[in-house]
């Protein structure tokens, strides 16, 4: 696999400098605790590179898979095209947008389908919060914005040159990236719209050019290397952003995910995010958090749930099947049946620290690996344009109740500085019936705010100019700039905030041989011990009651006990 | 009348007696390990346990009353106030002053009133608290949707768990009483044999010994 080999290479390059790295706390103390890979983080510890290289993965050869994108018997047959014969596709092609063309030339509402969706547009109004919510216009709490850094992070955008989400032509479908999740070559690669600071110029390097024409003609329903090839690497790097998404799962055995194993049903994403008309089911804005729908048999559901296929009550109908069926009201299928994220040998970013971000050696940004992940590869403990960062593999998620609505914090918002700030606020609670417990993934960062005005910044990462971070390592002016590009408030002085997000753990789905035993939660100390306001069986108890009840059975032992002390005495009075 | 060996307990009664205490002793050992007193062994196997136990003590009681109402065994458990203070008295006093227990068992009154009530108080109130919320805690999720879960799921389980330790001091008591006749070995032996010495009218020997043969040791 391309993966594990990487990795093999660079570990033989690798200088064994400095243990002192692992000193330095940057390296989580997670998971990951046998004695070879903790030799292997040595090893790499204190590797340090010059210059700025990021999102190098999404820009690479994608390991192609064959998974499967319709069910049923020999879906493959189904498919009524070979879009390589067409004579519209044989081209020559020497760019994105020309084959574009030629796609919505046959394809003649796919345009108008698909300028409306997310990938495009990344913008989300939710109705029910009323929150203007998408890429264009959040703080998350990873790189912080994509606002004003499109130059940069519409690497992942769907579209062709989307240089400055204020002026790019959003009804121009010519724009559209058809390719990037239609084409099965795994040769088709994106870069950032603008070449940014010359420091980040190794990011563009050595790239072999795209043959149009080849790729137009692979053109197919997405697999998972399409759909991953920005999904898996969300937040800066692979796994970084939501932890149950990750390389691992290009080509997954079934012990990573039960449905995507390559040994199992080898489902591709588009099987469980089903869709029509280029909008497909599964929004993280808007998760369904309780899906009750009762669905006949074979009636097709546009719904990304568990329940959408295995219904409302999944388990089979023994004493133990119906226990479980009972648990479906209350609990998501997520919670049981996803015991560990993370897994399959590559590590997720749980903790990020801004402040340590611009240290410089002779003058130039650089980073250090200071993690080996479980197959091998080392991770960044720390780069000059974003500060130190922690490591988990393997991890337990954090339980809480919701009910499918987010309060985001948005630059707008302003909070107590003195506490941690929620990105997304998750609602729910057990006196609402539409939550349910559910698995997260809790990023935790120190990153920039403004501290007169106690809101989320943006910041000005990318451009060749002399304010982006990316480059220029200054907060006070890439922040100063990342809000003035907005007209937003800046009083002019930062400082640093902890901010927590929760992200759904959904992927990495074990089957019941691997779910969640009962007592993982059912135990005074198990998994749900933080979760409040409501009476679990096993966890629980009134420590009033356990007190009286101890007193009685005390009470009645000694009762019994001095009866029979005085009776034993009185008969010795009595014989003598 | 006369004291006779007879046999009060018959073969139905001795089964259901120590099965259900068996029964008892699984059911507080797993019952208070999922309370979370002590976890031998995990959530699902000790729920597993605590419910078929439960299920075979409701059998055995289905049965039980069954034999109770079809036999007329039920008429041991009449409560009576007849002799209860002589009984009550001589545990808290005459039995240190070595006097003989003031009740002579009889054919159709096993117990001595003070047992009688304190069997009937069992039989009639702590199991049955016991076996309905038990079945309630079991099946709670088909009588309780949503919210409403949470709170009254509490109540279920802290009745339950209050009437465990009701049961246990019992059992305690129970045990205990054993000791305070002759011997505890005696004490016993009737629950095993079936045999008690029982005062019997002339009446009741005659009608034994023509009509029941064996029930009457010889």
């Amino acid at each position: 696999m391309w993966i594990s080999k990487r990795g093999f290479a660079r570990r033989a390059v690798r200088c064994c400098a400095a243990a002192a790295m692992i000193l330095t706390g940057s390296m989580v103390a997670t998971v990951q605790a046998d004695e070879q890979a903790a030799a292997k983080a040595g090893e790499a510890a204190g590797k340090v590179e010059i210059g700025i290289n990021e999102y190098e993965d999404t820009a690479k050869k994608r390991p192609v898979d064959k998974s499967v994108t319709r069910l049923g018997e020999k879906p493959e047959d189904k498919s009524t095209t070979d879009h390589a014969k067409l004579k519209e596709l044989q081209g020559p092609f020497s760019s994105g947008p020309e084959v574009t063309k030629a796609c919505l030339g046959c394809h003649n509402k796919a345009g108008h389908q698909f300028i409306k969706n997310k990938h495009w547009t990344w913008k989300y109004h939710n109705p029910k919060t009323g929150q203007d919510l998408g890429k264009s216009v959040l703080v998350n709490n990873f790189c912080t914005n994509a606002a004003g850094n499109e130059g940069m992070c519409a690497q992942c955008h769907a579209g062709y040159g989307m240089t400055d989400a204020r002026t790019y032509d959003f009804k121009n479908e010519e724009n559209i990236d058809c390719l990037v999740c239609h084409e099965s070559t795994g040769t088709y690669y994106k870069l950032p719209p603008t070449p940014g600071n010359k420091a980040c110029s190794v990011m563009f390097e050595g790239k072999k050019p795209i043959d149009y024409t080849k790729v137009a003609q692979s053109v197919t329903l997405p697999g998972r290397n399409n759909c991953g090839a920005c999904h898996f690497y969300g937040g800066g790097g692979d796994n970084v952003k939501h932890g149950d998404l990750s390389s691992a799962l290009f080509k997954p055995s079934k012990k990573i995910d039960v449905h995507m194993g390559e040994d199992g049903e080898n489902f591709s994403c588009i099987i469980c995010h089903v869709g029509e008309g280029h909008e497909w089911a599964g929004s993280r804005y808007a998760p369904i958090a309780k899906d009750t729908t009762k669905s006949k048999p074979g009636l097709p559901r546009q719904t990304a749930t568990c329940e959408s296929c295995h219904g409302v009550e999944p388990h089979p109908m023994s004493l133990m099947g119906i226990k479980l069926n009972d648990h479906t009201d209350r609990v998501a299928c997520e919670t049981c049946h996803i015991p560990e994220y993370a897994t399959g040998g590559v590590a997720t970013k749980i903790h990020w620290d801004w402040r340590t971000a611009g240290k410089l050696k002779n003058g130039e940004g650089y980073r250090e690996e200071g993690y080996i992940q479980g197959n091998g590869e080392p991770r960044h403990t720390y780069k000059s344009i974003k500060g130190n960062f922690k490591y988990g593999e393997n991890l337990k998620p954090i339980y809480k109740w919701f009910n499918g609505t987010e309060i985001y914090t948005t630059v707008h918002d302003k909070f107590d500085p003195s506490k941690p700030v929620e990105i997304n606020h998750l609602e729910g609670s057990p006196d609402d019936p539409d939550s349910r417990i559910w698995p997260f993934k809790k990023m935790v960062t120190i990153q920039p705010y403004d501290k007169g005005n106690n809101t989320l910044v943006y910041m000005h990462l990318w451009g060749d100019d002399d304010d982006a971070f990316w480059g220029n390592y200054k907060f006070d002016r890439a922040i100063a700039r990342g809000m003035k590009d907005f007209n937003l408030p800046y009083s002019g002085e930062f400082g640093f905030v902890e901010t927590w997000s929760y992200w759904p753990i959904v992927h990495m789905v074990q089957p019941k041989e691997n779910a969640l035993s009962c007592q993982e939660c059912h135990a005074r100390e198990g998994r749900l011990k933080d979760l409040k306001g409501f009476y679990m069986p096993g966890r629980d108890r009134n420590e009033w009651i356990d007190r009286i009840g101890i007193f009685i059975v005390l009470a009645t032992l000694l009762g019994v006990l001095g009866h029979g002390l005085l009776r034993i005495l009185f008969s010795r009075g009595r014989s003598h | 009348m006369a004291v006779y060996k007879v046999k009060v307990f018959s073969r139905f009664e001795r089964f259901w007696h120590w099965t259900q205490a068996a029964l008892i002793f699984i059911l507080l050992f797993s019952g208070f390990a999922i309370h979370g007193f002590f976890r031998p062994t995990g959530f699902e196997n000790l729920v597993w346990t605590h419910v078929v136990a439960a299920s075979a003590l409701i059998v055995l009681w289905i049965f039980a009353i069954f034999w109770h109402l079809t036999t007329g065994n039920w008429r041991h458990y009449l409560p009576t106030t007849k002799g209860l203070f002589k009984v009550a008295r001589y545990y808290a006093w005459g039995i240190f002053r070595g006097e003989d227990h003031p009740y002579k068992k009889r054919f159709w009154h096993k117990h001595n009133p003070l047992q009688a009530l304190a069997y009937l108080g069992l039989k009639l109130f702590l199991f049955p608290v016991i076996w309905i919320t038990g079945l309630a805690y079991l099946l709670y999720g088909f009588w309780s949707q949503g919210p409403v879960t949470a709170s009254s799921l509490e109540w279920v389980a802290v009745i339950h768990t209050l009437f465990a330790f009701l049961m246990a001091a019992f059992i305690i008591i129970h045990i205990y009483l054993l000791t305070t006749g002759h011997s505890f070995k005696e004490h016993v032996s009737p629950m095993i044999t079936g045999y008690d010495e029982v005062e019997l009218t002339d009446a009741e020997k005659a009608y034994l010994e023509q009509d029941e043969p064996g029930r009457i040791m010889t």
